[in-house]
């Protein structure tokens, strides 16, 4: 507190320079990010030290896979077919001019299994499930249910934050399996089905090509590690917003915002580790 | 705590779930053909490697016998030395050739083996001494235009 009262008073003593008072701005908006960044690390550790009541109390997190995992499965899985779809299309539309239809397959699996399905799948969840974790922590912060199981004695990271933690981890790797599942369909439905590319080549140089530790269990890893990027800052969002109505507004954009920006980015570094000249 | 309606529809998701992971291994990806069982292994020198990568196919009579595990260069004869792991369900004689081949005109390179008439067999870690290196494809078309540029001269010539 003091420190606050100490800033205004050092920002009255030199609001007549304009430049100065423009560094006091910035380095107050680094300050704060950089305590943000802070406290959502420690708030990270606090997750996994309170997560045994999640494991201990399981139908807690059943709930919130049910909630994050199964209510998305909609989405996930049209939205899978039509993104398979539109490669089949797509692919053949390319690749039929080089004589090579039949590397549609390959086309189609890779593109999903190791990028379009982790990454796309991840983008869907942040947007349906994560803001929906953020508005429904925020609002319990807002109404102070949060402080109530405080004064209960009941901890709201254990009680609360951890078990939709872990049911977003739990839900996004199955998600993307799903969804490369689904999109690969949709490959075969418009690739040979519709157009009429052989069978047979479309799933052996499928076959022969993708292979399980290389490429599925990568794009698992993949999704694992978005997963817990979207429920961290999913959950933190809500912990963290201001407990207003406007303040939770602004935390659900910025989940979406920033989990989609930095499964963006975290997918560009797996990707330079993962498939470095392979 | 009693079952409820919610764990059905948690299964029901799991269970989804790992079907999908099961489809993309087996389906997809070539966890059904790749052999987890027993292996030897195999060395190749060749002059010219070409597009050869590591995980590359080795072929005998157009079936998959193995896989190239490790490419390394030789630096006293400048050679590429290619290791391999065969299946161990295969044997092949000591006068085996192995080339390198292309699928198609521009489709992934392997090794593929010729089978010679040798009545001893290949031993684990053994060295294949009869190899054909990559053809590289610019070498042929520029010794073509090449042979296409002189005998256009001697016709001038004549």
């Amino acid at each position: 507190m003091r420190m606050a009262t100490n800033c205004c008073r050092r920002r009255l003593e030199v609001s007549d320079n304009r430049a100065v008072q423009l560094l006091i701005k910035l380095g107050h908006q680094v300050t704060s990010r950089l305590w943000r960044l802070g406290f959502a690390s420690r708030f990270f550790l606090a997750i996994f030290l309170h997560s045994g009541t999640s494991f201990r109390r399981m139908h807690l997190t059943f709930r919130e896979i049910y909630f994050t995992g199964v209510m998305s499965l909609i989405i996930i899985l049209v939205s899978g077919l039509f993104v398979g779809m539109v490669l089949g299309l797509q692919g053949y539309d390319t690749l039929q001019r080089y004589g090579s239809a039949e590397a549609l397959g390959i086309l189609v699996a890779l593109s999903l299994v190791r990028e379009l399905g982790p990454v796309v799948a991840a983008l869907l969840f942040a947007s349906r499930a994560g803001s929906a974790i953020t508005a429904e922590i925020g609002l319990m912060k807002a109404t102070e249910q949060l402080s109530a199981m405080e004064m209960m004695a009941v901890n709201p990271i254990a009680r609360v934050v951890a078990p939709r933690f872990w049911g977003g981890v739990i839900s996004m790797p199955l998600l993307a399996a799903l969804f490369s599942a689904m999109g690969v369909f949709g490959g075969y439905l418009v690739g040979v089905v519709l157009i009429g590319v052989d069978s047979g080549s479309f799933w052996s140089q499928m076959q022969a090509t993708v292979d399980f530790r290389e490429d599925v269990v990568n794009g698992i890893i993949k999704s694992f590690v978005f997963g817990v990027i979207v429920s961290w800052v999913a959950v933190f969002e809500g912990y963290d917003c201001e407990p207003t109505a406007e303040g939770v507004s602004g935390a659900t954009t910025r989940t979406v915002v920033t989990s989609s920006l930095a499964i963006l980015a975290a997918d560009f570094v797996l990707t330079a580790l993962m498939f470095r000249g392979v | 705590m009693s079952r409820s309606a919610l764990d059905l529809w948690v299964g029901f998701f799991v269970a989804l779930g790992l079907a999908a992971i099961l489809f993309l291994a087996l389906k997809v990806g070539n966890l059904s053909s790749a052999n987890a069982g027993e292996t030897y292994a195999l060395q190749a020198k060749f002059d010219n490697i070409g597009g050869l990568k590591v995980r590359s196919a080795v072929k005998s009579a157009g079936v998959v016998v193995g896989r190239v595990t490790k490419i390394d260069f030789d630096s006293s004869a400048y050679v590429a030395v290619v290791s391999m792991q065969m299946d161990a369900r295969y044997k092949f004689p000591r006068d085996t050739f192995a080339t390198i081949n292309t699928s198609g005109l521009l489709g992934d390179q392997f090794i593929g083996f010729d089978v010679g008439g040798d009545t001893e067999m290949l031993s684990p870690g053994d060295v294949i001494k009869k190899t054909q290196s990559a053809v590289v494809l610019e070498k042929l078309i520029s010794q073509f235009m090449f042979n296409q540029a002189s005998d256009t001269k001697d016709k001038d010539k004549k």
